[in-house]
């Protein structure tokens, strides 16, 4: 049996210190005290003294309390009836269903061997505009939406879960705000998505420490559905929590702080977790989509900054809409090449341009005088934004196309836009130039 | 070798307290004992009776009391002929065999051979009984794919030696005997195709080192031209997320002229592992008319692979590119991310709780970095022929912000800068190296002249469009309008390039030194409009056309002869001289 220990030697932060022998690094253990049980994971070992921090946090702990050491990391249970189910970052029922013990899988496990896994092949339709032409999301992709906090990038992730052809949704929320937490679960069911969602929540109430489960606890479970051929979306809300987690529990353990205060191994921390996003060599996959936001919407904060580095690509999600400039897929070059032929260049042009739009705004404010080559740029800038870039948008791929096409001709000559010439015999439409034609002879 | 147990007294992440009785080596390995299973691990620092070690794998579950085998032997690569093609992890674990024996998951303590014991290579012996030799002289050879790849004398041996014997021709594995050789003092040594090297340490088995000139063609056009890379040279790509390092990275590796490239990816994502892993075997080498594959090795530590290994798999890369080095071929190392490979050294130095530098890097950062370049090299041999080692590094700057220690670092000690911009890469110019703030100190492929002349166009373009900022454009004369619009034109034609199209993707030397010259030669054209649009237009549609030509096949380029596309070449080229005579000012 195990053996149980009832001197704590420090308290310090959610850490205790307590003396012991035969522990495991990472072992759990169970932290009796007369508040309650709370789970506590070993996360060092210094001869004989053991220091493990309380999922619960170290709040009304006294010296005498019991601890009572496990022999076994950090498990979940998995299984079909997760689905349907809340439960907290350590596991525990949220909802008022019952607890779920069978089959214990290890989270936080091995990474996958490169070798067996596979190039991306699938798109990720969304029905947004500006992911499927411009930053196409693709299976098995990592892409964090970054944010300020004011931003409606909750419902954004809502919206892509459910517009998504995906077989399983995970939602990971570490301090969510309860009313978020509600309308994720709320909105899952109405549109009834919630029997193919599990959800490990955390809010802002809970203890930190099981902020810092979160993540792992939900791509364990992740990974189990996908190595069963399912196609499994990880919404994660949001990783900076996480990441003020890390440093929450670095600092107790004075580690030596690298950037504003996080861990040195910040970057393999969140890595640890994005690249569990995988598209398996017969199986099935996971893509990740995570909320960072940016304190002070500062993308060079150390949590945006190195997520970027990790993930393939990020949305930028600013003043409601998805920014085109900063925003990227990385994979996109994956499919867009088999959607349709004209994909590409209609992606590159419209950016291009609208980039000079934003040019001639700054021009604009500044007072000086526009040329015609300018008002074509207005013109042009002024539909993009209302017509594509507004997230209210909602239609398919080829249609968007077409839209880019009709608002390239009604703003532009071909040879303006540097589109090859091959695909302005093929795509450029016609009637607007006709059309053009009695207003020239009028003159 | 005598038994070296140490005993566990602390475990922090992956460094762990051992005390230790009898003598223990810095940099040995050792093995963690965890049940059945052995974790690698290697010894970083020794205080007293006590040695801390960093432990290449997760290590959950270790106690304390819990064994330690020391090794006595330094952290080593394998090396030998069947190194090519190869998937390595950073401890040059092959990952498609370990795949075959685990599954999906990576699982701690296996261990396979680097190289495959069964597999015979047909040995021709090149030496013969009572020749002097010494430390990486050739004894033979064996194909490797399109190489021939040489057996030497093993690195380690010092002085002088006879040759006593050598095997005839035939088939052997890695470990039959090839060659007996006699020492100076009368000491037998058996040389096998197998040899073993540590990592940390250069191979310097050549004459001499050399000073690189000749230029390494990577066929992106703002590279050899602007800021060229030379053989045996060194260089950096620091960026911002997103500005498209390993995109550039990657292109290298499918493009440039060098015999052999060896990717390390050492702590970024597994997905571009992947591509390269599964898209080189499809793709030729318009060389050889083989498999990309064939000359390129992938060592991988990916970013949630354990972080010691991490630190590791840059040596691991470096040392096999220097042995192939050692058999007169020219050697590309690109290194994905150095950045993630400094962020190693300082998770390990705060476990050490060293006294931290800037940003908590350790103080010892600039030294290393230093010595990992001062790797690269171009060498002439023994025997006369030369052989190079071109490293370029990435380097992911915290923030984008080119000040920090790493980036500050490297700089100091390559000889070629390519600073990805946020800016160009925003605004869709690919490749997005900034064509003002980067430099090279080696030379050209095209006239000096001429590229002073063009980088004299695009700084004065850029001037003129800062001002227009500033003064708007009905406060800029036609003249330094149709200055800008000239260095726009440039950078939309030359600078940038299309990853995407066949032709355009790579440029050889040679149509970039014929491309650049009549580029050259239009920006040197004194042109005369009317106004500025119509100078505006003029220039779109000249970049149009000349967007084309990027991408019509240039005779003799190499590529599938078609006559259609040649042709159209051709027609590009004189629509382009036409569109410039129309609007040459010859006043």
């Amino acid at each position: 049996m195990h053996k149980i220990y009832r001197r704590i030697e420090q308290i310090a932060g959610n850490v205790i210190t307590v003396e012991a022998s035969g522990v495991a690094y990472r072992e759990l253990a169970q932290v009796t005290s007369h508040r309650g049980t709370s789970l506590a994971q070993v996360i060092r070992l210094d001869g004989e003294r053991v220091s493990l921090q309380v999922f619960a946090g170290s709040r009304g702990i006294a010296t005498d309390a019991q601890v009572r050491f496990l022999g076994h990391p950090m498990q979940t249970s998995f299984s079909e009836a997760l689905l349907g189910r809340v439960f907290t970052g350590s596991g525990t029922p949220r909802d008022k269903g019952p607890p779920i013990a069978e089959n214990m899988i290890n989270i936080g496990g091995p990474s996958v061997n490169p070798a067996k896994r596979i190039i991306p092949r699938h798109m990720v339709r969304t029905g947004i505009p500006m992911i499927d032409v411009f930053n196409t999301l693709v299976e098995s992709q990592k892409l964090p939406v970054f944010s300020v906090a004011g931003e409606p990038y909750n419902p954004l992730l809502a919206r892509i879960a459910l517009q998504a052809e995906v077989d399983i949704i995970i939602l990971g929320g570490m301090g969510l705000k309860h009313d978020d937490y509600l309308f994720f679960r709320d909105y899952l069911e109405e549109h009834g998505a919630l029997a193919r969602a599990v959800l490990f929540v955390h809010t802002a109430a809970d203890p930190t420490v099981e902020c810092l489960m979160v993540p792992d606890i939900s791509l364990a479970v992740a990974e189990q559905f996908a190595l069963q051929n399912k196609r499994v979306l990880v919404l994660l809300t949001d990783m900076t929590n996480f990441a003020d987690a890390l440093k929450e529990i670095a600092i107790t353990m004075e580690q030596i702080p690298s950037n504003r205060g996080y861990p040195g191994d910040l970057y393999s921390q969140l890595a640890a977790r994005y690249e569990k996003a995988v598209d398996f060599d017969t199986a099935g996959s996971i893509t990740i989509l995570a909320v960072t936001t940016m304190p002070g919407d500062d993308v060079t904060h150390p949590v945006p900054d190195n997520t970027g580095y990790i993930t393939e690509g990020q949305f930028y999600l600013r003043n409601g809409r998805i920014e085109p400039f900063g925003s990227l897929s990385r994979l996109k070059q994956l499919v867009n090449n088999r959607t349709r032929e004209d994909h590409r260049t209609i992606m590159n042009t419209m950016i291009q341009l609208y980039a000079g739009y934003k040019e001639t705004l700054e021009k604009q404010a500044m007072g000086f005088r526009m040329s015609a080559w300018d008002r074509k740029l207005l013109k042009y800038g002024e539909r993009f934004e209302k017509e594509l870039m507004d997230l209210s948008v909602n239609i398919p791929l080829e249609e968007a196309l077409d839209l880019g096409w009709r608002i390239l001709a009604d703003c532009f000559e071909p040879a303006e836009t540097g589109v090859p010439t091959a695909l302005v015999k093929k795509f450029w439409p016609k009637a607007a130039a006709e059309a053009e034609e009695p207003v020239a002879v009028a003159k | 070798m005598s038994e070296n147990i140490g005993r566990i007294v602390g475990v922090n992440g992956n460094l762990l307290t051992v005390e230790f009785d009898s003598p223990v080596t810095q940099n040995e390995v050792g093995f963690a004992t965890l049940g059945d299973l052995k974790l690698k691990s290697e010894v970083i620092r020794i205080r007293g009776q006590r040695a801390e070690l960093q432990v290449f794998e997760d290590t959950t579950g270790l106690k304390v009391g819990d064994q330690v085998e020391f090794t006595g032997n330094l952290l080593a690569v394998e090396l030998g002929p069947g190194l090519l093609t190869q998937i390595y992890d950073g401890l040059q674990n092959p990952l498609p065999a370990l795949a075959e024996k685990c599954g999906f998951f990576l699982q701690r303590g296996t261990y396979l051979d680097s190289l495959d014991r069964q597999r015979k290579w047909a040995f021709t012996p090149s030496a013969k009984k009572g020749d002097t030799v010494q430390a990486g002289d050739k004894l033979g050879n064996v194909p490797e794919g399109i190489f021939e790849h040489r057996i030497m004398v093993p690195f380690s041996l010092h002085g002088k030696h006879t040759v006593e014997e050598v095997a005839a021709k035939g088939e052997y594995t890695l470990e039959d005997v090839v060659a007996r050789l006699k020492g100076e003092h009368g000491e037998a040594v058996e040389v096998r195709m197998l040899q073993r090297w540590p990592v940390k340490f250069p191979i310097k088995a050549y004459a001499e080192r050399l000073r690189p000139v000749e230029p390494l063609i990577t066929k992106v056009r703002i590279v050899d031209t602007f800021f060229p890379v030379a053989r045996g040279g060194t260089y950096c790509i620091p960026g911002p997320f997103g500005a498209g390092k390993t995109v550039l990275q990657q292109i290298t590796s499918r493009y440039a002229e060098v015999d052999i490239v060896i990717i390390a990816a050492c702590g970024e994502r597994a997905g571009e592992v992947v591509e390269t892993l599964r898209e080189f075997p499809e793709l030729t080498d318009p060389r050889t008319g083989k498999s990309l594959m064939e000359r390129t090795l992938i060592i991988c530590n990916t970013s949630s692979m354990p972080v010691a290994a991490r630190e590791a798999s840059v040596y691991t890369a470096v040392t096999i590119a220097e042995y192939y080095r050692q058999m007169g071929l020219n050697v590309l190392l690109l290194a994905d991310s150095t950045s993630r490979w400094a962020q190693a050294l300082r998770e390990v130095s705060g476990r050490l709780e060293e006294i931290p530098g800037e940003e908590a890097f350790p103080a010892y950062l600039e030294s290393v970095i230093a010595a990992f370049y001062e790797r690269g090299g171009l060498v002439k041999l023994r025997d006369g022929s030369t052989g190079s080692v071109t490293i370029g590094g990435t380097v992911s700057p915290a923030g984008g912000n080119f000040e920090e220690p790493v980036t500050q670092s490297t700089l100091k000690v390559v000889g070629a800068f390519h600073g990805l911009s946020r800016e160009r890469s925003d605004a869709r110019r690919y490749p997005a190296i900034h064509p003002l703030e980067s430099w090279s100190k080696y030379p050209s492929v095209v006239d000096d002249e001429d590229v002073r002349f063009a980088r004299q166009g695009l700084r004065h373009g850029n001037e003129v469009g800062q001002m227009m900022k500033v003064v708007g454009e009905e406060g800029t004369s036609l003249d330094d309008f149709i200055v800008y619009l000239k260095a726009e034109y440039l950078d939309a034609v030359y600078l940038q390039q299309d990853a995407f199209n066949a032709v355009d993707a790579a440029t050889p030397a040679a149509r970039q030194q014929y491309v650049f010259g009549r580029l050259v030669k239009i920006l040197r054209t004194k042109m005369s409009f009317d106004d500025k649009d119509a100078a505006r237009k003029f220039f779109q549609a000249l970049t149009q056309v000349t967007k084309d030509w990027n991408r019509a096949p240039m005779p003799g380029d190499g590529k599938t002869a078609d006559a259609e596309g040649e042709k159209q070449f051709k027609d590009l080229e004189a629509r382009i001289e036409k569109m410039v005579e129309e609007v040459t000012d010859y006043a």
